[in-house]
């Protein structure tokens, strides 16, 4: 499909103007409203997040729209023109720590965060800022792994903020000024938000992150309008609920469970999926024996009401930190209704949506976590796996066979494409009290010296087989995610800084460029004036690509 | 959910460094550790120590890879609680020590954790024991007839090939040091500038044969999917295109010989130590 060419005009009108200039301007926007079909006024509809496919130049959700599956149907840049891709802008955030932002793009205006829980409005032809905002966070945060923050979430006039002081904002899409804000819990126990929200009808969905702090996970809905809260799902059972007594004693009070990645949605049967986070304390099973509910599992919620429909554990009572959050990919192959998720724990899972149920499960990197499987299907915990006070060398290590990065699902090749990382970690025990707010990991790791392999990869895998269809090899592993587009193209980018174009079908590098930090983010892709766009974030600058 | 950023990019600016700068200003050494000697907070502290230090330190805190074995006092960086408090949550610009928080692979710890940490520290410390042997006769060998100093810097004198082993005697185990020198390709020298990476240069070896067919052999300095940088044995340095090579191998086999017995009785390599230990007599 070609980039459609509307809808681009407000955005450059607002760059192009100083702001002395915005009445004549707001008078401009009135008739534009009045006269121009939705799609032209800049107001993202509930419906248009629906259709969010059927407008390829725009990027409305996280994961390009509600399947999850980070493609998109613009084929300007394709395998025979992408050698000749230049930058077309940079966007510096002027901010150090790892920047994972994936963009929003709405009729020719970028919407995206930095560090620090920065926010930010471009023009996305240009790079040229319409608005800045940046959260005002109290000086005693302690958020684990980076004051990171991976995107908004947009509906109506508004953009959706999560905060590492754990507040959902509400900004005017137009001028950043804040419209609503909501504390939904307290940070200082070790809750904070780094996922970009998902809009779903007329509510915004937000999943907590403080898994290494013995907090008590969950899901938020809140009124897009106003903020007020509208549901909480706790990813831990409370007691009289079922599945509490996967918990041993009290435990299930400082569980973990963090559903720190932004979920899909499946309009047909009303279903939105989320998936959760490790156990606490993340690498020690002692005093929470039990399979740990709803840890490292795949949530599928009514977005209504956040009731529970039904759930998928890919890792019992973890004692390794594998996180299930992984945006869970809907795909549909063959009439069948599947998710799609290449878990941390090393296998790649392909479920039954309509159910959750496991139709097979295959490693795709190293694992010795599990050797073998239940009668279901599902690889199960070997014995000997445990941290010891010495140290058992596991694999994956603990920051997983892939992690929050995403991957992505090209509907052309009917192929899945993940971040690889190849690597194995000596785990040791360091038993730690619970103490409100500070770190509850009960264990240390390490590199393991003698392992080999170490090394990152991009790995096609094809779900009908789960086998590797082919793969890129990195040097090291790397923490960027994977766009692809109906071009015949994937994205991705290294640890050593070159975000890359490689052939979808064969994984032949076409192109690469060096950004000159880590891509530490998720691609994606939009198009301006008929003309396709590729953006990434890597260091603190955002990058946007394009052909000559 | 700790989604580590351990390895991040080949190269040699860490932005990532600084950032925890502005994390960890709240807290400052305050003189003396509230907790000193106080046996139950030097077993938390191990927890704490396990958690956040020993990825590099290693366990019981007798030297990791790359971190020097802390049992050891007097401390390079300073010996006084309120020193001991800044490195570890400073950290020591141009080495691998990072500030407090700054790794971005977990939470950082508050600074009655840090107490905890130098209590734990404290109470496995251990007397020095002086290195004996002949340091004069070591400088002998090593700009000698040992021949260290063809690939290796002391002071602003020698090779580039091999790591500078100016500061190695302070931050390096002796067990370490002989294993370096008896087996150098069991474990590869790893880099100290690198903090945030797992695995840091480790000085493999690179055999390259370029389009025109050239054979090159030398030490790796960076590589990425794309190019790779190496010095030669003749000292050159290389920043090549991978595609256009014939032929590329980078191997963890070192291109240091193994210094046997015979190469190097044990009593030299003992004076060898002796000169590495008091940096070639400077204390």
């Amino acid at each position: 499909m070609r980039p459609s060419t509307r809808g681009s005009q407000l955005s450059s009108f607002s760059a192009r103007f100083p702001r002395r200039g915005r009445l004549p301007l707001a008078a401009f926007l009135l008739l534009a409203v009045a006269f121009h079909p939705a799609t032209t006024c800049g107001q993202v509809t509930a419906d248009r997040l629906l259709n969010a496919a059927k407008e390829p130049q725009n990027w409305l959700t996280y994961s390009g729209d509600y399947t999850g599956r980070r493609y998109s149907a613009l084929d300007q840049i394709q395998t025979a023109n992408a050698a000749k891709l230049v930058p077309q802008w940079a966007y510096q955030t002027m901010a150090e720590g790892k920047f994972e932002t994936t963009p929003l793009v709405v009729d020719g205006v970028l919407y995206a965060t930095g560090q620090d829980d920065r926010a930010f409005a471009l023009d996305a032809r240009t790079g040229r800022p319409i608005w800045q905002y940046q959260r005002a966070l109290p000086a005693d945060i302690r958020p684990c792994c980076g004051r990171v923050n991976r995107g908004v979430a947009i509906l109506g006039d508004k953009v959706f903020l999560g905060t590492l002081d754990s507040h959902l904002i509400a900004l005017d899409s137009k001028t950043g000024n804040v419209v609503w804000d909501v504390t939904a819990v307290d940070y200082s126990k070790g809750y904070s938000f780094t996922l970009a929200p998902l809009a779903i009808k007329n509510l915004v969905l937000v999943g907590v992150s403080g898994g290494e702090y013995g907090i008590r996970g969950f899901i938020d809905a809140y009124d897009a309008a106003t903020g007020e809260r509208r549901w909480r799902f706790y990813t831990i059972p409370a007691p009289g609920e079922p599945g509490n007594s996967t918990w041993e004693a009290d435990s299930w009070r400082i569980g973990g469970s963090p559903a720190w990645i932004t979920g899909t949605y499946d309009p047909e049967t009303n279903t939105t999926f989320w998936t959760t986070g490790n156990p606490a304390p993340s690498n020690r099973g002692e005093g929470r024996a039990g399979d740990n509910l709803y840890s490292n599992s795949l949530l599928a919620l009514d977005p209504d009401t956040g009731k529970l429909k039904w759930y998928f554990q890919f890792t019992r009572h973890d004692e390794h930190d594998y996180d299930a959050t992984q945006v869970p990919v809907m795909a549909d192959i063959d009439s069948q209704k599947l998710i799609l998720q290449a878990n941390r724990n090393g296998y790649f899972y392909v479920l039954d949506r309509t159910d959750g149920r496991l139709l097979h499960a295959d490693a795709y990197a190293k694992v010795s976590w599990s050797r073998e499987k239940d009668s279901s299907g599902l690889p199960v915990t070997a014995q000997d796996g445990s941290p010891t006070l010495q140290g058992n060398p596991v694999c994956p290590g603990a920051a997983g066979a892939t992690n929050w990065m995403s991957p992505t699902y090209d509907p052309q090749t009917k192929l899945f494409y993940v971040t690889a990382r190849e690597q194995c970690d000596v785990f040791s025990t360091a038993p730690q009290p619970y103490e409100a707010g500070h770190a509850y990991y009960g264990s240390a790791y390490f590199p393991n010296d003698e392992a080999q392999p170490f090394y990152g990869a991009l790995r096609a895998l094809d779900p009908a087989t789960g086998k590797v269809k082919w793969q890129w090899r990195h040097p090291s592993p790397t923490w960027s995610g994977v766009l692809s587009t109906a071009g015949g193209l994937v994205f991705t980018g290294d640890a050593e800084g070159n975000f890359i174009a490689l052939d979808a079908a064969t994984g032949k590098a076409l192109w690469h460029f060096q950004c000159g930090a880590s891509v530490y983010s998720s691609p994606m892709t939009y198009a301006v004036n008929g003309k396709q766009y590729i953006a990434v974030a890597a260091g603190s600058v955002l990058f946007a690509f394009a052909l000559p | 959910m700790l989604f580590l950023a351990r390895r991040t990019q080949a190269g040699f600016a860490l932005t990532a460094l600084a950032f925890g700068l502005a994390a960890a200003a709240p807290l400052r050494a305050q003189g003396r550790n509230p907790y000193a000697g106080d046996a139950r907070i030097a077993k938390i502290g191990e927890s704490q120590y396990r958690a956040n230090c020993a990825f590099c330190h290693g366990l019981g805190a007798r030297g990791g890879g790359r971190g020097p074995d802390l049992t050891r006092t007097p401390k390079k960086h300073g010996d006084t609680d309120a020193e001991i408090f800044n490195t570890i949550n400073n950290g020591v610009p141009g080495t691998a020590m990072p500030p407090n928080g700054a790794t971005q692979q977990g939470v950082g710890m508050t600074e009655e954790e840090v107490w905890q940490v130098i209590t734990y520290i404290r109470s496995v410390e251990r007397k020095p024991v002086p290195v004996r042997g002949n340091a004069a006769h070591g400088r002998e060998l090593f700009f000698g007839s040992a021949a260290c100093s063809t690939c290796h810097m002391f002071r602003g004198q020698g090779g580039r090939l091999g790591p500078d082993l100016t500061a190695a005697g302070s931050a390096r185990s002796a067990s370490y040091l002989v294993e370096s020198l008896r087996d150098p390709s069991r474990r590869l020298a790893q880099g100290i500038s690198e903090a945030m990476k797992e695995f840091s240069e480790e000085y493999q070896t690179v055999n390259v044969v370029t389009a025109e067919g050239t054979k090159l052999r030398g030490t790796l300095l960076n590589e990425d999917s794309f190019t790779i940088q190496f010095l030669d044995t003749r000292e050159q340095l290389h920043s090549l295109d991978k595609a256009a090579l014939k032929s590329l191998e980078v191997s963890r086999e070192s291109l240091m010989p193994a210094y046997d017995e015979k190469m190097l009785p044990a009593e030299d390599l003992q004076d060898l130590l002796a000169f590495l230990a008091n940096q070639g007599g400077a204390r």
